[in-house]
């Protein structure tokens, strides 16, 4: 049995996660090729036109995997943390019923869905059903879930100790170390959503050409639990979306951490949450003097305008320092 | 106290007098315009919905004219029109203006907060002025409703263009002026009879057109170029899906959705936030009832409603019923929007004449 997963949104989050489970269940599992040309305008020509760029590619990626496996599996994720007013951005909420209205001709989609505010259990309850629903037996699905959740909790230790989801998958195989760096790099929080810094074809090779200029990149995955929920304390009021939340409190984080020279914002062209969040940052790194700058991804964003804005912002800060 | 509020329709007539009642000097809102809108943009971030922009302009032009408090509603997500409340303070804030700002959230949720924040507003009232007050506003709310619903019914079969509108307009003076539980009671009475009084065309069915889609552009004729009346002067009799009173109702104590929620689910079964499960549900019920077509109305980036749109054609494919989708931003015009309406309704009456012809 071949279960294709698409590798945008979330996938970056709980990948090994869910390819542990289907592997240990003795599925096949295809995963769509890396985000492409081809990938982007499939996405374009299905999905609604005023979507945002990833939920577009969401759309191409499950295009891409649609005649290779006998079900898709597209995740709607309501809420992972408990928090009573917390769920995943409406657009992720609404997915798997988008893409099954405005893609005809594909195989069975696996419906999954968690949301942990009405039951305490939801999470293995809905891996119990899903295993059930590939025909499974109950002591092989407690024994897939339990080395699942193994592999995601390593997965999660590699990307906090800065390696980027290819990388922190490659070392759970191989165990290298962490690029070397110049004695006092630059410093640069980058913040933004996983399926934004982690796919190196919508952000234009953003995070490549900062390791290339021998600058040390934070990420939001490296600030710890308890910091983040630390600084959740500090905001009037919760964001309503997971992703979002994260990025608002990791960047509070490294605005209020002296290692950190400047903050990047990576966003996408029309993502509801992000209008909301970045005005915060851009608030709360006015008020600090912490150097800001917004890039906003799209359809037609390339390589030289991404790298202009970043080596101008780049040579600002080392300005700022006196190294220039 | 000098308190202001987001203009939403016609509600600031009710709300108007509640600030009254509470004792405070209400700086009323205008009418959104082109300058609220610029201004709103100017401050607001760029990619955030036309409501927020327009708030923020409303707010801006408010306190210029001297509001020192701001009352504004909040909410529980996954829209982030919850979320304005907060970054409108911070943005204002940032800008200078010390104002205070009352988010009031859904008491049901909150119901601490909600009673703190009425307390700071309602200081020294005692509890009978402040049930009061919160019961006649309630209660123009829903006769302002009321008499908006009807004038919509009234204008596309009226024999003399505009009275509906000019008679409309001495409506709202008539309920401006009433005070009491009592006299509210008789501006409707009285607000019914003129309206109908109009002189209309008894005979003629005029196409009927469901309106869904975001509260804020639904409800605010300003934001959507009056929408209802430009159907209305067209011969359309537009219905909309949203009335404050009814949404205020739904989205507290009571629930009185579910049958929505319901006929929305073979396509959407998730809470999408907003408005966006309940535009698919509304379209599946005005197909069962007979309309000749939806209108979909949203802010351009709109999370929700970009969800119900990508679904909407589906439906509109299985149920045989036209839907216009309509995106407004900072760039729409209304010549723009009044030609894809002339167009939408040329495409429904040649339906009605086809379904006509294959009848006979």
């Amino acid at each position: 049995m071949k279960i294709g997963i698409p590798r945008t949104l979330t996938y970056y989050a709980y990948k090994p996660l869910w390819e542990t489970f289907f592997q240990d269940l003795g599925c096949e599992i295809v995963v769509s090729e890396k985000t492409s040309k081809g990938i982007l305008d499939k996405g374009v020509e299905f999905a609604v036109n005023d979507a945002c760029i990833p939920i577009k590619l969401f759309h191409g990626h499950v295009h891409n995997i649609g005649n290779r496996a006998d079900f898709i599996f597209v995740p709607r994720l309501i809420n992972l943390t408990g928090e009573k007013t917390v769920t995943y951005c409406p657009k992720f909420l609404g997915l798997t019923d988008m893409v099954r209205a405005s893609m005809p001709d594909l195989p069975p989609l696996l419906d999954f869905r968690i949301d942990l505010r009405e039951k305490w259990k939801a999470r293995r309850r809905e891996y119990e059903r899903l295993g059930c629903l590939l025909g499974m037996s109950p002591g092989r699905i407690g024994h897939a879930f339990r080395s699942a959740k193994r592999a995601l909790r390593s997965y999660r230790r590699r990307l906090s100790h800065g390696n980027d989801p290819e990388r922190a998958v490659a070392e759970l195989r191989e165990h290298t170390g962490i690029p070397s760096l110049p004695s006092r790099p630059i410093t640069l929080a980058v913040v933004g959503y996983p399926y934004l810094l982690y796919d190196d074809f919508v952000n234009a090779g953003l995070m490549t050409k900062l390791y290339n200029m021998g600058i040390r990149i934070l990420t939001p995955e490296m600030v710890p639990e308890r910091q983040l929920l630390i600084k959740a304390k500090g905001l009037p009021k919760d964001l309503f979306w997971t992703f979002s939340n994260q990025v608002v409190r990791s960047a509070i984080y490294y605005i209020d951490d002296s290692r950190v020279d400047g903050i990047i914002h990576v966003t996408a062209f029309g993502c509801g949450p992000d209008s909301m969040v970045g005005k915060l940052i851009e608030l709360e790194a006015k008020q600090r003097g912490v150097p800001y700058v917004l890039i906003s991804l799209d359809e037609h964003t390339g390589e030289a305008g991404i790298l202009t804005r970043l080596e101008a912002f780049v040579d600002m800060l080392r300005y700022r320092r006196g190294e220039l | 106290m000098r308190v202001t509020f987001p203009h939403m329709g016609s509600s600031p007539i009710a709300f108007k007098m509640l600030i009254e009642k509470l004792g405070h000097e209400p700086v009323m809102p205008l009418r959104p315009s082109e300058n609220t809108l610029s201004l709103g943009s100017h401050y607001a971030p760029e990619f955030a919905c036309i409501p927020f922009k327009i708030l923020l302009g409303t707010y801006l032009e408010a306190l210029e004219r001297g509001a020192e408090m701001i009352i504004t509603s909040g909410g529980m997500g996954p829209c982030r029109a919850g979320y304005y409340g907060v970054l409108h303070e911070k943005i204002l804030r940032d800008l200078g203006f010390d104002v205070e700002f009352v988010v009031l959230e859904p008491p049901q949720k909150k119901t601490m907060d909600f009673l703190r924040k009425l307390r700071r507003i309602t200081r020294g009232k005692s509890l009978s002025v402040v049930w009061d007050a919160l019961s006649t506003c309630w209660q123009k709310l829903r006769v302002l409703d009321y008499i908006d619903e009807l004038s919509y019914e009234i204008r596309p079969r009226e024999l003399e263009k505009n009275e509906t509108t000019r008679v409309l307009e001495e409506c709202y003076q008539i309920i401006d002026s009433a005070w009491t539980r009592e006299e509210i009671r008789e501006s409707r009475v009285e607000c019914e009879k003129r309206l109908r009084a109009i002189r209309t065309d008894k005979t003629k069915n005029p196409l009927k057109v469901g309106i869904i889609g975001e509260i804020y552009v639904v409800l605010e004729p300003a934001a959507n170029f009056d929408i209802q009346r430009m159907l209305g002067d067209m011969g359309v009799l537009a219905r909309r899906s949203i009335y404050l009173a009814d949404w205020t109702k739904n989205n507290t104590f009571f629930k009185g959705e579910d049958h929505i929620k319901k006929a929305a689910k073979p396509y959407l079964a998730e809470l999408v936030g907003g408005h966006g499960t309940l535009s698919v549900g509304n379209t599946v019920l005005y197909s069962r009832e007979g309309y000749d077509g939806v209108i979909q109305l949203a802010p351009f980036a709109c999370i929700p409603e970009i969800v119900s749109k990508s679904i909407l054609g589906k439906v509109a494919r299985d149920l045989d019923i036209p839907v216009l989708t309509l995106f407004i931003d900072e760039q729409t015009g209304k010549a723009g929007i009044k030609t894809r309406l002339e167009a939408f309704v040329d495409l429904m009456h040649s339906r009605r004449k086809i379904r006509r012809e294959a009848l006979v």
